[in-house]
């Protein structure tokens, strides 16, 4: 009797595995997290929703009989909001992947809320590459850029053509300070030196004060280890205080399409930078971006988006195979397959949950080279897959064997 | 050397300092006015703040009048806007409670932002320095941008300007005998509601000045109001609610306070103000130039 109980209850466990060998709810549920109304919302913020909604489309889930939901919340950079968000969206709302989350303050709580509670954390916005080094977990997969591969990208181009001497405005949480550490050794190790660094709180409207320290410090490169509206604002201050007449230059270690924009021709031309993705590369991104563009208000995608779009459209191929939708089983699943997408083309997705693709640094065109809104990048040098990001073995990464 | 820091580089921060300072006079000194007259707490004055920038922009976009036009245009715009505000709106909540008051222009500040925001996006859009204005001059000390130098102009005179209306004009002294009794006022033939609506306008309207002055330093953005509100705010309370010359002289000091923070102590430099509006809180309730009522 005892023994045929047994049976029974195996019969029933398996059963269900089998039979229900798909998603815990029937539906699987998109939830697209990130700044909807701040200083990061043009480059995340709703477009992200829009991003992933395509890829949705794209992927054809409604024909191939999966049912997918996308939910978008606004987590207003605190990392508070963004967990009880998160929370709620997987206690309550039964949402099975975490999408976009820039802030690296926020995306570094979230880390630990999805792997306690075994879902999928896809990480477009965010820059810490701790993400995918101390704090890196299985359930994460880290897909655009990260802080090492922007320090690298830009800092090693920069010190290469003379510019040695370095003074950082820092953004004073998470992401800059990854920022001005993976740059600053990057620039150690190419022989250059930091002369100074000053943490300023995010969203400074003005920077006049700190600019006028980074210009006594004489160095030759201004290091902007921020984004968005702070990164804006101390290049268009930085130009009223006439930092470039007077001998030294920007280094916007991360800029995104639509700080050009914000900026204008005028004041950007000649920054460089290092991003991940440029509408205008290709046939395929431009087809992309000029489809992206009438849905998001005119505002052409950035890299984050981008980002979002392939992460999602990977994401649905991996359940799609695996016909399930559990959280570590799918980022395993991620890893194996190699990844193909029309915007990042063909990568692959390390054992640490970095996506691995080439890096590119771009120059912001002169007002007169540009010859249709939104054309605002020339390709300066490519960075190969193999170099764009921190070797695996060199993150602490526990999910790497030694 | 103060403490590591050279004395030509304080010279060059107090400068700069008191640069910031002139933004918060011009819009702590339109926020004193409201509350002096009118008892109301305008919570969307960083709205319309931003809404003057906003305007300097359509009218170099889409009628291809420059900054020294929309100097003019854009208080005008904005003054009209809030006499509409206050015609429809505020006039209704002058009896009743502070707090319908703060409650209604809250309320309508998010509103502003939110569509604006929805509208034009969050990075903000460019606005140069006019050409008249571009470039700057090395003092020894620091490099001044030309156009900084002039808001610092522009604002002193604007600020002192019309605390002499109000404290020494008889224009002022009809507005301040009607604060103080309207109905007194109203006896001897003064035409009160349109005086205070009138009043409102000019608020207002030194707001969207500020605005205008503001576009070219920062971005043109829907949510510059939001970020200096709140700042302005408690220059208001610790120069003393209503409190004109309060409002003025708290303005530059606290922005000399901050921009020393910022080469101290820079993590604490959007904190600092609050800190001092604390302090000041415990020991003067009514503001450092507020009286008691």
């Amino acid at each position: 009797m005892k023994r045929l109980f047994t049976l029974t209850a195996v019969a029933v466990v398996f059963g269900c595995g089998c039979a229900q060998a798909q998603y815990t709810d029937g539906t699987i549920k998109i939830g697209v997290m990130n700044d909807m109304s701040g200083t990061y919302s043009d480059l995340s913020g709703q477009g992200s929703v829009v991003a992933a909604r395509m890829a949705v489309e794209d992927f054809g889930a409604a024909a191939k009989g999966m049912k997918v939901e996308i939910v978008g919340a606004d987590h207003q950079n605190k990392p508070d909001v963004g967990s009880n968000v998160v929370r709620t969206w997987i206690d309550v709302d039964k949402v099975d992947v975490i999408v976009d989350v820039p802030t690296s303050s926020v995306a570094l709580a979230v880390n630990e809320i999805v792997r306690d509670k075994n879902k999928v954390f896809l990480v477009s916005g965010a820059a810490a590459s701790d993400l995918t080094g101390p704090k890196c977990t299985p359930n994460t997969i880290h897909w655009t850029y990260d802080t090492w591969a922007l320090a690298n990208g830009t800092g090693k181009a920069i010190v290469k053509t003379g510019g040695d001497t370095w003074f950082f405005l820092t953004a004073d949480y998470a992401f800059g300070h990854a920022l001005e550490r993976d740059t600053e050794a990057v620039v150690l190790k190419n022989g250059g030196k930091v002369l100074g660094k000053v943490r300023h709180p995010l969203n400074t409207a003005d920077f006049s004060s700190f600019l006028l320290q980074a210009q006594a410090s004489k160095a030759k490169i201004i290091g902007l280890a921020n984004a968005g509206g702070d990164t804006t604002n101390a290049i268009k201050q930085g130009a009223e205080f006439g930092i470039v007449r007077g001998g030294q230059n920007f280094a916007g270690l991360l800029v995104f399409l639509t700080d050009v924009h914000g900026l204008g021709l005028q004041t950007a031309q000649g920054l460089i930078f290092t991003e991940s993705f440029y509408w205008d590369s290709n046939d395929k991104t431009r087809a992309f971006a000029k489809r992206f563009a009438e849905r998001n208000r005119g505002i052409h995608p950035t890299m984050i988006h981008a980002g979002v779009y392939a992460a999602v459209t990977h994401y649905l191929k991996a359940v799609e195979a695996l016909k399930a939708d559990d959280g570590t089983k799918v980022i395993t699943r991620m890893k194996e397959m190699p990844t193909d997408d029309p915007l990042f083309g063909k990568g692959t997705i390390r054992p640490d949950g970095r996506k691995v693709h080439a890096m590119y640094l771009f120059e912001v065109k002169k007002p007169t080279e540009s010859k249709a809104p939104w054309d605002y990048y020339k390709l300066r040098a490519t960075i190969p897959a193999e170099q764009a990001f921190r070797p695996l073995d060199q993150g602490d990464c526990t999910l790497v064997k030694k | 050397m103060f403490f590591g820091v050279p004395a030509q580089a304080l010279f060059g921060q107090l400068l700069i300092g008191l640069i910031n300072g002139s933004f918060y006079a011009m819009l702590s000194l339109g926020l004193s006015v409201i509350f002096g007259l009118l008892n109301i707490i305008n919570f969307n004055h960083g709205a319309l703040y931003m809404m003057g920038a906003f305007v300097a922009y359509f009218l170099l976009q889409w009628a291809g009048l420059g900054y020294w036009c929309a100097l003019l245009i854009a208080p005008i715009v904005i003054g009209l806007v809030g006499v509409v505000l206050e015609r429809t709106m505020l006039k209704r909540l002058y009896h009743l409670d502070h707090l319908y008051g703060l409650l209604l222009t809250f309320g309508l500040a998010l509103v502003i932002q939110g569509a604006f925001r929805h509208a034009f996006g969050s990075s903000g859009l460019p606005y140069t320095i006019p050409g008249e204005l571009a470039g700057g001059r090395n003092l020894g000390f620091m490099f001044l941008p030309n156009y900084r130098a002039w808001v610092i102009v522009c604002s002193l005179v604007v600020c002192f300007g019309t605390w002499y209306v109000i404290e020494r004009t008889k224009l002022g002294s009809y507005l301040r005998a009607a604060t103080e009794n309207p109905t007194l006022v109203r006896a001897f033939g003064v035409n009160v509601p349109r005086m205070i609506t009138l009043t409102y306008g000019f608020g207002v309207a030194l707001a969207a000045l500020a605005g205008v002055l503001a576009a070219p330093i920062y971005q043109v953005n829907p949510l510059m109001g939001a970020d200096l509100i709140i700042v302005v705010f408690a220059v208001v309370v610790i120069g003393g609610l209503g409190s004109i010359m309060g409002s003025i002289v708290t303005g530059f000091a606290l922005g000399i306070v901050e921009g020393l923070t910022k080469v101290f102590y820079p993590e604490a430099s959007n904190t600092v103000i609050f800190v001092i509006m604390a302090v000041v809180l415990l020991v003067r309730p009514a503001g450092l130039f507020g009286r008691e009522r």
